[in-house]
């Protein structure tokens, strides 16, 4: 399903924060390389909905198979990591992600810095809204012959976070999971140090909230989309709950406090953007293995994506959740109740309704990708709904996370120029 | 006079409209999208000022009708000089392409006699070049204009040509094709320039001779011709549009999406236009206008070309047919085979499979043409669904059958919608961007 990128491809900001952040990742793969050598544990699991302050306070590893996957497209891996899995009889409309993991797997799951990964001591499968999640963990049980442990999250049917869904979740974490992992750490649980993580946690999540606000200025001084999937790497991942992420984002923070004071916008991989002309709310996943000419599409016309739903799925911190060390269990279980793709169709499109106005953006704009249905059912009715009820146009475009053969440049274009030739249109009036 | 152009560097073929200063169409030129974009839109561009010269012809007769009773010029003389000057300047122009060809086959000949020992081409190929100039005056002065570009029509009389002068091993057919494909390419490639000024006094000639002109007139009738069609005509700015928009000469300003100017070129053709369907070679677009001709939302196929203009264009290869002859023949069908495939790629490989079960060709065809318009029918949908008045643009707007699955699929879904195809529908994004072009000059003037 949905994942967050690690600046492997080149980074859109040279900024202290972001050599920072790659010299936390080479670290972090470094660790996992060396786990055969060092006994630590590893545990593979989702972006949603992941207990990395939990994994912490054991001293586990967490593996992102999905942040792997887009990790591959970015490095131009995922056509033939797709290739293998379909060789071993994936069709073509399996998840791209799912294919590029496996695909990544039988070609050595080799990581993006090049050091081999660990096996996984357990697959912790949160189940946060993907299906597809499911069966994923299922094919990487027959590959690695790992015990597995579900975390079964609730949907949010009605929009908000019931009190007997939260209790199910904790439930769950006291009788299945924190079990496991005493199993296969050895380790007895310690509230104590989870409340450590769970602090420095929120410490992170505040400065990153400020981050992701700071696009309500004219001019926005980031990209709430392209530039913000950098921004939300470290704590969607291994991270949360790390003293080093709670240092990258009070760094990122001051870097971008910075930016607006000097009245800056956003820096793309090609340098400075020019003048904002277009302020876009975004829907959907990236397209991963053509990110970099993706985003050029929007930065060369003026286009600053000043909020986006993708950098939501790893916490939707912007609405006020923070973790809370003073109820450890229950806020990690509201936190994964309360991801992106969890919620129901009629919440998101509040969301974005609210993104419109705060952001004061000029329309909305669906990246609507073939493989991820969690993201991708219901989204052209959502994209109608939120312009009937904001009076701006909404645009669609289609594409896919990681196959490239999913991602025609050319159409992809057309469509974004037209769109955004459509707003001006609609902006100027009939005189156009 | 100051005029506006619009281009539209679709996939297939290359199309151009001039304004005038009121706005009003001056002329339309088309050709078929080489693979050289700049000289197919230099080459619409010049056919679209002919023919604007043309209709400054056509606005200056009525002038010639007045005066003395000897002076008079009947509407119906009005209408025949028209009509030769626009034959002879078709003629002068199929010549002059001719002249061209002949110059790059005979370029071509050692190479291609190289490919084939023993060939001796020379003559052959005289011959054929002799045959082609002698039958050009009856094409173009005798009954209808061809309708088809120079390379359809020359490649149709060099292929029967080269059937009759072909000889094995001296002169074989393939040696006398290959001549011609690689020549064809190069005179595609050559720009020139020919005024239809240039052929005013022969066609005034040819209507002395039949008695349509007053003999003691036709200095007076020539020049006052000659003089319209010689006005200047100066392109005060130009849009360009389409597939190949951006390699259009062009600065990014004066380049607008093919949305765009579909939706405005559809609403300046039919005013109460609030849904456009256009499909094209390549992509099929459902849009949504307000009552200004502004576009409020689209959507496009992706980037798989199912259920296009090209995808036509394979059956019609694939059967031998001309691809206007498509329509016609899924209209005379007796029941609909159901097509669920519209793959572009998959087309031929469908079409043998139904001809092998033993399936009627019209039957196969009319299938076809409705799962072409489900297609788009989806794409409206999601466009926010058809409104009155629907228009349908793009050279499949062209095609009967497909305008005649379209009614009925709509009338299903949304009941009666009053629904619009102009005859000049081709020239719908180019008529748009022709508007945008005279808009952004008027709004620059007004600032």
């Amino acid at each position: 399903m949905t994942a967050t990128p690690l600046p492997a491809a080149p980074a859109p900001q040279k900024d202290r924060s972001q050599e920072r952040q790659k010299a936390m990742l080479a670290e972090h793969f470094a660790r996992l390389a060396a786990a055969p050598e060092t006994g630590a544990k590893v545990v593979y699991t989702f972006v949603p909905g992941n207990l990395t302050e939990l994994l912490l306070s054991f001293d586990i590893l967490p593996v992102l198979p999905e942040i792997n996957a887009l990790q591959s497209g970015m490095r131009q891996r995922s056509r033939e990591f797709i290739r293998e899995a379909e060789k071993r009889g994936h069709s073509e409309d399996v998840c791209t992600y799912v294919k590029c993991d496996l695909g990544m797997k039988l070609k050595g799951n080799v990581g993006p810095t090049g050091d081999r990964l660990p096996n996984p001591d357990l697959l912790l499968l949160s189940y946060t809204g993907c299906f597809t999640f499911m069966k994923w963990f299922e094919l990487l049980r027959e590959e690695y012959r790992a015990p597995t442990c579900m975390l079964h999250v609730p949907y949010q049917a009605d929009g908000k976070v019931t009190p007997s869904a939260r209790d199910y979740v904790v439930r769950q974490l006291r009788e299945e999971v924190i079990p496991a992992l005493e199993r296969i750490t050895g380790r007895a649980y310690d509230e104590d140090r989870l409340r450590e993580h769970l602090r420095r946690s929120a410490e992170a999540e505040e400065d990153l909230v400020r981050v992701l606000r700071s696009a309500r200025r004219r001019p926005s001084p980031i990209d709430g989309y392209f530039g913000a999937v950098y921004y939300v790497g470290p704590i969607f991942s291994s991270f949360r709950g790390t003293a080093d992420a709670a240092a990258y984002y009070r760094e990122l923070r001051e870097e971008v406090d910075e930016r607006v004071r000097l009245g800056l916008g956003p820096v793309t991989p090609d340098g400075p953007m020019g003048p904002e002309r277009f302020r876009l709310v975004v829907e959907g996943p990236p397209n991963w293995t053509s990110f970099r000419e993706f985003w050029r599409m929007f930065h060369a016309e003026g286009a600053v994506c000043v909020a986006s739903t993708y950098t939501k799925v790893g916490g939707t911190y912007d609405e006020g959740f923070r973790h809370d060390p003073d109820r450890p269990l229950e806020t990690l279980a509201e936190y994964c109740l309360g991801c992106y793709t969890n919620r129901s169709l009629p919440t998101r499109v509040d969301v974005l309704c609210r993104y419109m106005d705060e952001y004061e953006a000029d329309g909305l704009l669906v990246n609507s990708v073939k493989s991820c249905n969690s993201f991708s059912a219901g989204q052209l009715l959502m994209l109608r709904e939120v312009e009937r009820r904001t009076g701006k146009p909404g645009g669609f475009i289609e594409s896919d996370l990681v196959d490239p053969r999913y991602f025609s440049a050319a159409n992809v274009k057309n469509r974004i120029d037209a769109y955004l030739q459509m707003i001006e249109q609609r902006r100027r009036g009939a005189g156009a | 006079m100051r005029c506006f152009v619009g281009i539209d560097l679709g996939s297939t073929t290359t199309k151009a409209v001039v304004l005038d200063e009121e706005g009003a169409v001056l002329g339309r030129g088309i050709t078929n999208s080489r693979s050289d974009y700049d000289v197919a839109c230099a080459v619409a561009q010049r056919e679209a000022l002919d023919d604007a010269r043309l209709t400054l012809a056509r606005r200056a007769l009525p002038a010639l009708g007045r005066g003395a009773p000897d002076e008079v010029l009947t509407p119906a003389a009005q209408e025949a000089l028209l009509r030769r000057l626009e034959q002879r300047f078709r003629l002068a122009q199929h010549l002059v392409q001719l002249d061209l060809l002949g110059a790059e086959v005979t370029a071509e000949l050692p190479a291609v006699e190289r490919l084939f020992p023993g060939a001796r081409l020379g003559p052959a190929i005289a011959q054929l070049l002799e045959g082609l100039r002698a039958e050009a005056p009856a094409q173009f002065l005798g009954g209808e204009l061809p309708r088809t570009f120079f390379r359809d029509l020359a490649a149709s009389q060099w292929a029967r040509g080269a059937q009759a002068a072909a000889v094995p091993g001296e002169r074989p057919y393939e040696a006398l094709l290959g001549a011609f494909d690689k020549a064809i390419l190069k005179v595609e490639g050559r720009l020139f320039d020919l005024g239809l000024a240039a052929v005013v006094g022969q066609a005034v000639g040819d209507l002395v001779e039949a008695g349509e002109i007053p003999g003691g007139r036709a200095g007076h009738v020539e020049r006052a011709l000659a003089g319209a069609v010689a006005a200047p005509l100066e392109v005060a700015a130009s849009v360009g549009t389409g597939y190949g928009r951006a390699r259009l000469p062009f600065p990014k300003e004066r380049i607008r999406s093919e949305i765009l100017c579909h939706g405005l070129g559809a609403h300046i053709m039919f005013p109460r236009t609030a849904t456009v369907l256009d499909i094209g070679g390549q992509d099929t677009k459902a849009i949504q206008v307000d009552p200004d001709g502004i576009v409020t939302g689209f959507q496009m196929n992706d980037r798989c070309a199912a259920g296009c203009g090209r995808y036509l264009g394979y059956i019609a290869d694939e059967m031998n047919l001309g691809v206007h002859e498509l329509g016609p023949l899924a209209l005379s069908a007796r029941k609909q085979v159901r097509i669920s495939s519209t793959c572009t790629v998959f087309a031929g490989a469908e079409l043998r499979e139904r001809l092998a079960l033993g399936q009627r060709r019209e039957d196969i065809l009319a299938g076809l043409h409705r799962a072409i318009i489900l297609r788009a029918m989806s794409l409206l949908a999601r466009s926010g669904g058809v409104k009155a008045e629907l228009t349908f643009t793009g050279g499949v707007a062209n095609n009967p059958a497909a305008v005649a699955a379209l009614r009925q699929l709509v009338r299903e879904g949304y009941g009666e919608v009053p629904m619009n195809i102009s005859p000049d529908s081709i020239y719908t994004g180019a008529l748009g961007g022709a508007h945008f072009a005279r808009r952004d000059v008027l709004a620059g003037a007004a600032a």
